[in-house]
C-alpha cells in the first residue's frame, strides 16, 4: 500500500471531531490515516495541546499530516502543537486554512489518491478561497 | 546580579493565586465577547504551575521562565495557553542569551511580547492582550531606573485595559461580534494586567 498524506481533525468539541473523521472515513474509507482529537484537558470544550500531539503522531505519514481545525484556539493550540513536535516532523505537518467538515472530506479525498501534502493543503484551502 | 530564586518563587505563586483568585471576572468579561472558558482556562493553567512550583523554581531562570511557558502550552486547553505559553517561553529563550533581570528587564519583556504578537498574528490596537503589554513594554523602556517604575507600571496596565473597551475586536472569537465587541473590556487584556499587578505588588510587598 502507498503511503499518504494523514489526517487530523481538532474541534472544540470531541463529538464534532468524531462526526467529522466518521464522515470522512464513510466517504473515503480508511485507506488515509484519519486521526481526531476535541475537548480541553479537562474533558469541556476547547482543545488540548497534549491531544493535538498525539493525535498527529496517530495519523503520522512519511508524505505528512495535513489538520483541519474550527475556532481560533484550535488553529493557535494546533500550530503550537506543531512547533513541539520532533524537529524531523515538524516541517511536514500543515494546518489548513478551510472549514473542518468540508476541509476534511476533501483532504481525505485528495489524500487518498497519493497527492503531496502541498497538493491536499491546496485542495482543503480551496473551500475558503473567495 | 540576578533575581534569587526565592524572591522569583514568590512573585510566580502571587501571579499564579491573583489570576485564579480573578477567574469568575474573567469568565464573566469573556462571556460578554468571547466563548467564556478565559477564566477556567487560565485557572487550570495556573494550577498547573502551581502544582510544579517547587521544581519550577529549583531551575536557572531561563529554565523556569521555559517550564511555566510549557505547562500554560500544555494545561490552558484555549488560545490564550499557546499565547501565554509563548510569552514566557521567548522570555526563558531571551534570559538563555546573555539576558539578565531585573538589569534587562525591558529587553525580556520585548522578546516576550514579540512573541505573543507573532503567535496571535495580532497587534496592538485589536483589542487583545497586546493591548496590555505593548503599553506596559513602553513603561519598562520610558521609566527604567526610575523610582516609581513600578507605579508607573501599575497605571499603565489600569488605564491600558480601560482603552479595550471601546476598541472593536479584530483578533480572536470577540471579532465575531464585530461591532457589537464594543464596549466590553477584553478578557485578555484583564488577565494580563492581573498578572502585571501581581508582580508589582509582590515586588512592593518585598521592597
Amino acid at each position: 500500500m502507498t503511503e499518504t498524506v494523514g489526517i487530523v481533525i481538532v474541534s472544540h468539541s470531541s463529538d464534532i471531531a468524531k462526526g467529522t473523521a466518521d464522515m470522512v472515513r464513510q466517504m473515503v474509507g480508511t485507506e488515509v490515516k484519519v486521526a481526531f482529537c476535541g475537548g480541553n484537558p479537562d474533558g469541556g470544550l476547547g482543545t488540548s495541546v497534549p491531544l493535538i500531539i498525539d493525535a498527529i503522531n496517530a495519523a503520522w505519514s512519511p508524505k505528512g499530516v495535513a489538520v483541519l481545525v474550527d475556532l481560533g484556539g484550535a488553529e493557535t493550540n494546533s500550530e503550537m502543537a506543531v512547533e513541539m513536535l520532533e524537529p524531523a516532523r515538524r516541517d511536514l505537518v500543515v494546518v489548513c486554512n478551510a472549514p473542518i467538515v468540508e476541509g476534511a472530506v476533501m483532504a481525505a479525498t485528495e489524500a487518498a489518491g497519493g497527492s503531496t501534502l502541498a497538493q491536499v493543503k491546496a485542495v482543503a484551502e480551496e473551500l475558503s478561497a473567495d | 546580579m540576578s533575581v534569587p530564586s526565592e524572591t522569583f518563587k514568590s512573585l510566580v505563586k502571587a501571579a499564579a493565586e491573583q489570576v485564579i483568585a480573578s477567574a469568575p471576572e474573567l469568565t464573566s468579561l469573556d462571556q460578554a465577547i468571547g466563548d467564556g472558558d478565559h477564566g477556567t482556562n487560565m485557572k487550570r493553567g495556573c494550577e498547573a504551575v502551581l502544582g510544579k512550583l517547587d521544581a519550577i523554581s529549583a531551575q536557572p531562570l531561563d529554565e523556569a521562565f521555559k517550564m511555566i511557558g510549557k505547562t500554560l502550552v500544555m494545561t490552558v486547553g484555549g488560545a490564550s495557553g499557546p499565547l501565554y505559553g509563548s510569552f514566557f517561553l521567548a522570555a526563558g529563550e531571551a534570559l538563555s542569551h546573555d539576558k539578565d533581570l531585573p538589569d534587562d528587564l525591558a529587553d525580556v519583556f520585548s522578546s516576550a511580547v514579540n512573541a505573543v504578537s507573532a503567535r496571535g498574528r495580532s497587534q496592538v490596537g485589536e483589542k487583545t492582550m497586546l493591548d496590555v503589554l505593548v503599553p506596559v513594554l513602553e513603561t519598562l523602556k520610558t521609566a527604567a531606573g526610575q523610582p516609581d517604575l513600578i507605579a508607573r507600571v501599575r497605571s499603565t496596565a489600569t488605564e491600558a485595559v480601560e482603552r479595550t473597551a471601546p476598541m472593536q475586536a479584530t483578533k480572536g472569537r470577540a471579532s465575531f461580534l464585530g461591532a457589537r465587541s464594543v464596549g466590553h473590556v477584553d478578557p485578555g487584556a484583564r488577565s494580563s494586567c492581573v498578572l502585571v499587578h501581581a508582580v508589582c505588588a509582590g515586588l512592593e510587598a518585598r521592597a
